[in-house]
């Protein structure tokens, strides 16, 4: 007879409930399974109406951000071992609107991400028939770490400004700016910052710097707002004292 | 009615936004939309690691990249396919890099290439081990630029909606709201993936479940090709989770229990402390995972809970090269196995990774329905065969997602509104997902058939076949769509209600394994990654062709033979290592 | 552009769609939550012993101005159990103040020489001596005779 472990799961199923609850499962305690082999095992053999997001099952795809006891998590990338005896406590990512039990809405990011511009931005653009633009390793490491974001909305989940204020453009979004402006192919700097030099962008960073610490993939989102801060105040600075010479 | 659409993508991985893209650049006037069943980024293109193959190199040309790949698919390829194929692979992958994709690079800035498992060349290019990953960000975040592309994410299809011959758009369930609601249009591509869990053990996200396949079946259209399904040689016992081949291309050994590099007994070259193409280890992979069967039968592999493994060293490729190289490999081996592969041997084994097979398609996408295209892994061109080389279908789903998206957008601009006919359809479609919601008499669990499923073809359609148990499976699965009928569902509810969506991907799985025992039995003979020991021989004579599966009328699987198209390339034995 | 079935040119029959995302009420004390979340809350608040510090500063160079009566004024005030304990805790913030601002720089300032990063322990190490020096001539200054 395996050991179980207690998973507390939040369910929420509007078509009967205004709040969410939670119900209690006890899954097979296996030291290779993950919180979401625990989730899987609950739906296939004992709830089958538990409703959650997984794809990859290898922390790549971003799908399956939960709160596990609190924390933001991947669930596919923490393990039930990890809570000793247990219980773990499953709920939907918080800072979201719930959909339904442990799946959020995050359709506010992919509205503001277009906003920043996330693509290169040239005015002059090669023909394909030239072959690549040239960027030496020491040009790609500039921008490497901000482009390992897997959009998987923990940093959100984990950002005090984010829950107070809905309309803080926040740090994925932002650290994806800054992988775009420090990447040497990129001509879209100047644009990008007219876009997110207000309080609801960059400025709205209180750098409580939480959101580093819950990512899963080492962007080091708080990283990237601040150097960009840094950045907007010496250009702010420049095109005071130098007004032509800025541009 | 009138089409909201002019091309409807099904999809939203490489193919599907390369697709888009492709609409957008061509006619900014053409409305495109993306339908995918989860965001864009969450495609399975995400995990694909090791790279993409296109020729750039100075000693490189595009007949051997061809040769490469023909010989590799086992002479299945169309060698038509094939050679436009490589010809637009290195423009498509330098479109891309100029969409920001970071690929690695030499010194001097150029980008770098690598050796991939039988490539005669160095031509893979890559993004350290994270090469899916940084090609399908790429291009998701490049797709936001166009206005034209309208997205609908979480969006199910559930029917392809044809009439006359021609396609009129398709049926669809919002996840969050439960709507179901017709989106009409006057082209479709597909683009929506392969199949990989259909089988027990794969390196395949939960959301490969053959959709796209059996959405242009059930249309009538064929599937090509479906007896080949691709083992990955190195795949995490438990999870079935990636270990690119990258790993064997920077030097990586296989390793039997004894500690044997073993491939050498394979006819796949000697032994040699540095990599050589197209040898050992560097091999392509359907000899490579039948090796590993071969393994099991001599008792010379490592038994675990999860079955037997050989060992994958890297030992040898030291922390640095591994750091820099091969990142995301460490990360995976340290997180899943509690193994650090700098200082420890890799458990791994075969796992179900690619289908080779697909919806048949022309060189442009287009399927024999008028106005529907498909592209990406869920297509079959061919290009890959009977057996497909690592790092080719990457490129295979930018070159080919343009080219169904150029297609489909040309058609659009001519084709006629769409008829009235489709309106019943709409309302069948939605009658039969009220009716299957609503029920509460249903008696079969869909995990327990799930897992009976892929049971009965990693037995039937495993490595090694045979025409008995390829028999007996197509029974089980005859019996399992009878009782799937039946399907029981707990969860009646319209909001985010991922229980029907697994019940609509079991039915669709279902008549995606059929279609692939079916094909499997009617090729009597080996080759590539069908493998049959009643018939082991390579036998041209009769089978240089692709198996057509039809949909007959009383929704059987009928199977036809339709010639492989060679151009410069006439068969001939394939050879690695020597 | 990301949208809804709204643009739908076909609509099913009469369902009953219950789309009714919860939203969580947010805390006005989320800031307990979690040992980072105060941590940052009291950092925030070290800047009101800066306030302070500066207030005490231009008090003591305006006693030192008027010289004679008013300085013995202000030291007296300054030596008040009180106002030392006020000091006392200041300090304490101000050093909370201080470090946690150097550890925070090298987030912001990446300095590139001969293509290698500088590591962040260097960037906020020359704070911290730019700290010592400043600190050790003030001291000298003031305690000079």
């Amino acid at each position: 007879m395996t050991d179980t472990i207690a998973l507390q799961v939040t369910r929420y199923r509007p078509d009967r409930e205004t709040e969410p609850t939670v119900e209690e499962f006890a899954v097979p305690l296996h030291n290779d399974w993950a919180v979401l082999d625990g989730l899987n095992h609950i739906k296939d053999n004992m709830d089958g109406t538990l409703s959650y997001r997984w794809s990859c099952r290898m922390g790549i795809c971003g799908s399956c951000g939960m709160m596990v006891n609190g924390e933001p998590k991947l669930t596919c990338a923490s393990f039930l071992t990890d809570y000793g005896r247990g219980p773990v406590r499953v709920e939907p990512l918080a800072g979201f609107p719930v959909i339904r039990d442990l799946v959020v809405d995050i359709s506010d990011f992919l509205r503001k991400l277009p906003k920043v511009k996330p693509w290169i931005v040239r005015e002059d653009e090669e023909p394909v028939g030239a072959g690549e633009y040239l960027q030496t390793p020491a040009q790609m490491d500039a921008f490497r770490q901000f482009s390992m974001c897997i959009n998987c909305m923990l940093c959100y989940s984990a950002c005090p400004v984010y829950a107070l204020d809905p309309d803080f453009v926040g740090p994925a979004a932002i650290a994806l700016a800054q992988r775009y402006n420090l990447d040497s192919r990129d001509q879209g700097a100047e644009v990008r910052l007219d876009l997110l030099i207000h309080p609801e962008g960059i400025w709205g960073c209180t750098f409580v710097g939480e959101c580093t610490r819950a990512c899963p993939k080492g962007v080091d989102p708080a990283g990237a707002i601040q150097r960009y801060k840094l950045t907007a105040a010496l250009h702010s600075v420049k095109s005071l004292l130098l007004p032509r010479g800025a541009r | 009615m009138t089409a909201a659409f002019d091309v409807l993508i099904v999809g939203g991985g490489a193919a599907g936004l390369r697709a888009a893209i492709a609409v957008a650049e061509t006619d900014p006037a053409l409305r495109v939309a993306v339908v995918s069943k989860v965001y864009p980024m969450r495609s399975h293109t995400v995990s694909a690691e090791g790279g993409a193959a296109g020729v750039i190199a100075s000693g490189d040309t595009l007949d051997e990249h061809a040769h490469d790949t023909v010989s590799g698919s086992d002479w299945l390829a169309d060698q038509d396919a094939v050679e436009v194929f490589v010809q637009e692979a290195p423009r498509e992958l330098i479109r891309l890099e100029h969409w920001g994709c970071p690929w690695s690079r030499e010194p001097d800035g150029h980008v770098a290439v690598r050796a991939f498992g039988g490539m005669k060349k160095m031509r893979t290019w890559f993004a350290a081990d994270k090469t899916g990953f940084h090609m399908l960000h790429s291009l998701f975040q490049t797709s936001l630029k166009y206005d034209s592309v309208t997205r609908f994410d979480e969006s199910f299809v559930t029917r392809l909606l044809v009439d006359d011959g021609r396609v009129q758009g398709v049926v669809a369930v919002e996840l969050a709201s439960g709507r179901v609601e017709a989106i009409i249009a006057r082209t479709v591509v597909l683009a929506n993936g392969g199949c990989g869990r259909v089988f027990p053990f794969t390196t395949n996200a939960n959301i490969n479940t053959g959709d796209g396949m059996a959405l242009a079946w059930r249309a009538g259209a064929p599937l090509k090709d479906m007896e080949f399904v691709q083992y990955h040689p190195t795949g995490l016992p438990f999870t079935g989770i990636l270990i690119t081949e990258a790993a064997r291309a920077e030097g990586g050994w296989l390793l039997n229990k004894d500690g044997y590099r073993y491939l050498q007994d394979y006819d796949l070259g000697t032994p040699s402390p540095t990599p050589v193409l197209r040898s050992m280890e560097l091999g392509p992979r359907d000899r490579l995972s039948q090796a590993f069967v071969h393994e099991v039968e001599k008792g010379r592999v490592v038994d675990t809970p999860y079955g037997p493994v050989v060992n994958l060293d890297l030992r040898h490729l030291g922390a640095k090269l591994i750091d820099s190289k091969l990142p995301f490999v460490r990360e995976l081996c340290l997180k899943y196995q509690n193994i650090d592969p700098v200082t420890e041997l890799v458990p791994v084994r075969p796992v179900v990774h690619y289908m080779m097979g697909g919806i048949h398609t022309d060189i442009d996408g287009a399927t024999p329905i008028t106005g529907l295209y498909a592209a990406g892994e869920v297509a079959c061109v061919s290009i890959n065969g009977a057996n497909r080389l690592g790092s080719n279908s990457l490129p295979e789903c930018l070159v080919f997602g343009a080219r169904a998206g150029r297609a489909a957008a040309e058609r659009a601009r001519n084709a006629p509104e769409p008829g009235a006919a489709a309106s019943a359809q709409v309302r069948d479609e939605e009658a039969r997902l009220r009716q299957l919601l609503d029920r509460t008499d249903g008696t079969e669990e869909i995990a327990g058939l799930r897992v009976r499923m892929q049971e009965t073809m990693e037995d039937a359609a495993g490595i090694y076949r045979t025409g008995a148990e390829l028999a007996k499976g197509a029974d089980t699965l005859r019996e399992l769509q009878d009782r799937a009928r039946s399907l029981a569902l707990e969860d009646h509810s319209r909001t985010f209600n991922t229980q029907l969506i697994t019940a609509l991907e079991l039915t669709n799985m279902l008549d995606v394994a059929e279609a692939i025992i079916a094909s499997a039995l009617q090729r009597t003979e080996s080759r590539g990654a069908h493998q049959r020991t009643d018939f082991p021989a390579r036998d041209d004579k009769q089978f240089l062709a692709h198996s057509l599966v039809h949909r007959d009328d009383d929704g059987q699987h009928q199977v036809e033979l339709v010639p492989v198209r060679l151009t410069r390339w006439p068969p001939a034995e394939r050879v690695y290592g020597r | 552009m990301t949208t809804g079935p709204g643009d739908f040119t076909e609509r099913a029959g009469d369902q009953a769609y219950h789309v009714r995302p919860y939203r969580p009420p947010v805390n006005l004390l989320w800031w307990l939550r979690r040992r980072t979340y105060l941590f940052f809350v009291l950092r925030e608040l070290s800047c009101l012993a800066v306030a302070w510090a500066v207030l005490f500063l231009m008090l003591l160079v305006r006693g030192v101005g008027e010289g004679g009566d008013a300085y013995a004024q202000y030291v007296a005030w300054a030596r008040m159990p009180w106002v030392v304990v006020l000091n006392v805790v200041a300090l304490a913030f101000l050093v909370l103040h201080a470090i946690t601002w150097f550890n925070l720089t090298p987030a912001a300032t990446v300095v590139r020489l001969r293509g290698q990063r500088v590591p962040p322990a260097v960037i906020a190490g020359s704070a911290y001596a730019g700290w010592v020096v400043v600190s050790a001539l003030i001291a000298w200054v003031v305690l000079r005779q």
